[in-house]
């Protein structure tokens, strides 16, 4: 029960002072279970973020699963998996609350319009990173992607299953060079 | 009221089970639940929540799944919305740690992971596109040419690696002074 009330402990904090989400939180995950509790060896951390980066949903909740999972099995992935969702659930829930009363206030108006075209700038930082070393068909595939969900309404989720599916084909074909 | 419940879980499962990319890229999906589908906020709202959660602690698909909920079906929806982004993620994950060494180097993994990552950068690059240019006017973002400006400082200050939570306050600030005081 104590391993277990260690490992909420810890992802509370993961929960409780990540800011800005994905990448962010990774030195910080990176510190309180490889230097602060010696869960998982450093090498062991790249392939977590590897896997945890593949898995859909958000990385800290995956990596939370991970490591609960390793520590203490099922019950850890889940002691892990409240600690992370807890401090995000009642902050917001609190701001909800508040912030429903607030939306009319004349000033909160005018600073959230200042924000809105921030918040479209600090979407588009992180393409740029990630269209480095793309080549013109992924360039191109994101291009259309982002044409159709954004004119045309379509579900992002088509693209990916498709994408998904393509990439699994590619890598058969490949495979089978390979061994000719 | 079961119904609205209802509906909000399944759209949460769906968002957390294909929210592949993490952060920004689940961005389009919860944009395409929330504002196209079930039209249970605005655009302008939408783009609300997002600077909301930059300021807040914690994953942006966990925070909007409390807020949309909490709007939507109040304390109750925001249990449902947020258990149901977790629950894919969970499930997945725990397969996958269970079953790691033998899927690490399989290539049609690696392959399935390279050919969504592609779709991955153009679903975050929809989701900015949606914010620029809605498909209403209302909650626009963009409103005149000071929205442009505060939005090519926040480029500029991210590209220099500035916090986004110093980022967001600042414009805040700057929206005050341009829009409040006037």
């Amino acid at each position: 029960m104590r391993g277990l009330a260690e490992i909420f402990w810890s992802f509370l904090k993961i929960g409780a002072f990540t800011f800005g989400g994905g990448y962010a939180m990774i030195p910080l995950i990176g510190h309180e279970v490889i230097e602060r509790r010696g869960w998982i060896a450093e090498r062991d951390f790249a392939d977590l973020l590897t896997l945890a980066q593949s898995a859909p949903g958000p990385i800290a909740l995956n990596t939370a699963v991970f490591v609960g999972y390793k520590r203490r099995g099922f019950a850890g992935a889940l002691a892990a998996v409240f600690g992370v969702i807890v401090p995000s659930f009642v902050i917001i829930l609190a701001v909800a609350m508040f912030f429903s009363n607030m939306r009319d206030n004349a000033i909160v108006d005018a600073a959230f319009r200042g924000m809105r075209p921030a918040v479209v700038a600090l979407i588009i930082a992180p393409i740029i990173g990630l269209t480095r070393g793309m080549r013109g068909v992924g360039m191109a595939v994101a291009a259309a992607v982002a044409v159709a969900v954004w004119y045309f309404g379509i579900s992002p989720v088509w693209f990916l299953l498709s994408g998904a599916v393509v990439g699994c084909l590619y890598a058969m074909v490949r495979g089978k060079e390979a061994q000719r | 009221m079961i119904a609205t419940l209802l509906q909000l879980m399944l759209s949460y499962l769906k968002i957390g089970f294909f929210g592949f990319g993490g952060g920004y890229a689940m961005l389009s999906l919860i944009h395409s639940e929330v504002v196209v589908r079930n039209a249970w906020l605005t655009n302008g709202e939408f783009s609300d929540i997002v600077a909301i959660s930059q300021m807040t602690p914690g994953p942006i698909a966990l925070n909007s799944a409390t807020y949309i909920g909490y709007e939507v079906a109040g304390v109750l929806g925001s249990v449902v919305a947020t258990l149901a982004v977790s629950l894919p993620s969970l499930t997945l994950m725990l397969l996958l740690t269970r079953f790691f060494l033998r899927l690490h180097d399989n290539r049609y993994v690696q392959g399935v992971v390279r050919g969504m990552r592609p779709v991955v950068v153009g679903m975050i690059a929809s989701a900015a596109l949606l914010l620029i240019f809605p498909h209403s006017d209302e909650g626009r973002s963009f409103i005149d040419v000071w929205s442009w400006v505060i939005f090519a400082l926040t480029l500029l200050g991210s590209a220099r690696k500035i916090n986004p939570i110093a980022l967001i306050v600042a414009s805040g600030v700057a929206g005050i002074v341009i829009y409040g005081l006037f």
